[in-house]
């Protein structure tokens, strides 16, 4: 684990969050294929693991005591490659290649084309299962490394999240964690209310997450999931927690689908899409706070 | 007579006792798939993953990712069908060296009919990509394919039959992965068998021979990767080719001999196995003759499709 005193201050994250969420819709938007709303809730969480938290070297991807990130959510896999990219795994030009064949970037995340990608992933609710046989097999090893997971909150419908849930304490993973990404937010989802904004929203909004982990023996933390003080708060806890509670630890991030940009915040419509050049134009301002090409 | 599931239990247990990389991963069945005797013997290569096959997927490739070489255990179908898109995503996909053992597979599943009969595994496991499929015919195939598939570096998926058969092979057997084995030969047909089927069908070989019916008999207990070439080597210029299997017609090893067949235009092909139908809870004997797998049935169908030449 990076050591608190290294980390790049919040501002200096928030930054690099802008730039990424830049990438990210100027990818799918050249691509005209991939998804929005999704990778743009979770920017600042993975952001803050890439840049403040995880023991990792570009220069050499398969480090073997790395920390391991799996996005079990994967088909948000291209907020994933951007920040890879920021960080140094490849260039940042390679974006331009995603979704294109013979690309490393593919839609979903590859663990044997990507550098940096440590899972495959994009059938839904398959990735902390993932990270939970790393877990155990670290613990196994005597290997002191942690491993992350990031799931969506529509994709903990699937029924494989809670088979690992409900197994996890009992292996003592306490070098697992689990970040919820709960932008509120699915594809389609259910009718919720009158607001054509957020019409459709709480994919699990009917149920205390929080008490539910904490039921199935899980610590479990509710944060703002683009509060920088508060997603390097809970790391924190989390290491903290390393070797003492024996218990796995969830962190519920309340975040915003399409964060970041007016146009996609807080619609379920920018879960994909591609956006018109006026759109570009006015994502490159808000978040770049310029209109020239950000090349 | 050993039942291949207990060979399973016992090679693994030794090979986990003198290989770190061994790992079995139980959907709580470990007493009926025999991994007990591994849970036993060497207690820190056995995870008991509960009653979650989709997880226990999950957790055999994030092992495998830091060096192990874990190993699946429990019943064939809540592995090929259960958790069917956790082997295609995580395994297959991902290369992952996962051995899939398919305890109870095919038929006979101890009367628990079925819900619990695994007769589409060959289809689903050979139109995956990368994926090598075993059917030892067994005791002494069993172990030596056991033995093979823990250095093998990639997904693997071997059928394990709960119970004992007549043994086909002895204790000098030495596996050739993709190597057709010529168990007799013949001149009236070719008659080319999977899995513990193999020594039932080598039953009704004998028996063919007492109606004056003399057979090649090819057993095959490597379905992919195959050596097709040599496969046609020992078909020969045969008119009529029977395939037996403990499987659906549809897929399995009919399926495989027929693509083959077809490609080089081949001879006649008859497919003996399951029709397109469930199957029921019975003891082995009901479901061998009801369902057509028994030597005297097999060696009726060949001499009827003989008959008809």
């Amino acid at each position: 684990m990076t050591a608190t005193t290294s980390r790049p201050s919040p501002e200096e994250l928030a930054a690099v969050a802008r730039r990424a969420r830049w990438r990210i819709i100027e990818t799918v938007t050249s691509s005209k294929a991939g998804h929005i709303g999704g990778p743009l809730s979770a920017t600042d969480l993975l952001v803050a693991l890439y840049f403040a938290e995880l023991d990792i070297d570009p220069a050499d991807p398969k480090k073997t005591d790395r920390d391991r990130f799996i996005l079990s959510k994967g088909h948000s896999a291209i907020g994933l490659y951007s920040v890879l990219a920021l960080r140094g795994y490849f260039p940042e030009e390679e974006l331009a290649t995603f979704d294109h064949g013979d690309s490393r970037l593919q839609g979903h995340p590859d663990m044997l084309l990507t550098p940096g990608v440590d899972a495959s992933t994009g059938s839904l609710g398959q990735g902390l299962a993932f990270g939970a046989g790393i877990a155990l097999g670290a613990k196994k090893l005597g290997r002191d490394f942690h491993t992350w997971v990031m799931v969506g909150d529509g994709e903990i419908e699937e029924g494989m999240v809670w088979e690992t849930v409900l197994s996890a304490p009992r292996f003592g993973l306490d070098n697992l964690t689990l970040i919820i990404d709960l932008n509120g937010l699915q594809q389609y989802g259910w009718p919720a209310g009158p607001d054509d904004r957020f019409d459709r929203s709480e994919p699990v909004g009917h149920v205390d997450l929080e008490r539910v982990f904490t039921g199935f023996g899980w610590n479990a933390l509710s944060i703002d999931g683009h509060d920088f003080d508060a997603i390097l708060g809970a790391f924190d806890r989390v290491t903290d927690d390393r070797g003492v509670s024996g218990r796995p630890t969830v962190i519920i991030a309340n975040t915003r689908k399409g964060r970041g940009i007016s146009f996609t915040e807080g619609t379920y419509k920018w879960h994909n899409g591609v956006a018109t050049d006026e759109q570009l134009d006015l994502a490159r301002t808000e978040l770049l706070g310029t209109t020239e090409d950000a090349r | 007579m050993k039942a291949q599931r207990v060979v399973w239990g016992e090679t693994l247990a030794e090979l986990a006792a003198s290989d770190d990389r061994v790992v079995v991963l139980d959907g709580d069945l470990a007493t009926s798939t025999r991994s007990d005797l591994v849970a036993t013997a060497v207690p820190d290569a056995f995870v008991q993953v509960g009653i979650a096959e989709q997880n226990m997927v999950g957790m055999a490739v994030g092992l495998s990712t830091l060096g192990y070489r874990p190993w699946l255990s429990t019943f064939g179908v809540f592995l090929t069908n259960r958790a069917l898109d956790q082997i295609r995503m995580l395994v297959s996909q991902t290369r992952a060296p996962v051995r899939v053992a398919a305890a109870y597979s095919g038929l006979l599943n101890g009367s628990a009919g079925k819900t619990h009969q695994d007769i589409e595994d060959f289809a689903i496991m050979r139109a995956m990509p990368y994926m090598t499929v075993l059917a030892p015919a067994d005791e002494f195939e069993a172990e030596a394919v056991f033995r093979w598939a823990a250095e093998f570096d990639g997904p693997l998926y071997v059928r394990v039959a709960r119970d004992p058969v007549a043994p086909v092979f002895d204790e000098s057997y030495a596996f050739e992965p993709g190597t057709p084995r010529l168990l007799t030969e013949g001149g009236d047909v070719t008659i080319v068998s999977t899995g513990v089927q193999t020594s039932r069908t080598a039953e009704a070989v004998r028996l063919l021979a007492e109606r004056g019916v003399s057979a090649t008999h090819v057993h095959l207990p490597t379905l992919k990767p195959l050596d097709v070439d040599a496969f046609l080597g020992l078909v020969g210029d045969a008119s009529l080719v029977v395939t037996v299997e403990e499987h659906s017609r549809i897929g399995g090893l009919g399926g495989l001999v027929s693509e083959i067949l077809a490609e080089r235009g081949g001879p006649r092909l008859v497919r003996v196995g399951l029709e397109d139908r469930w199957s029921e809870s019975a003891p082995n004997d009901f479901l061998l003759d009801k369902y057509g797998l028994s030597p005297e049935r097999v060696a009726d169908a060949v001499a009827q499709q003989l008959a008809a030449v």
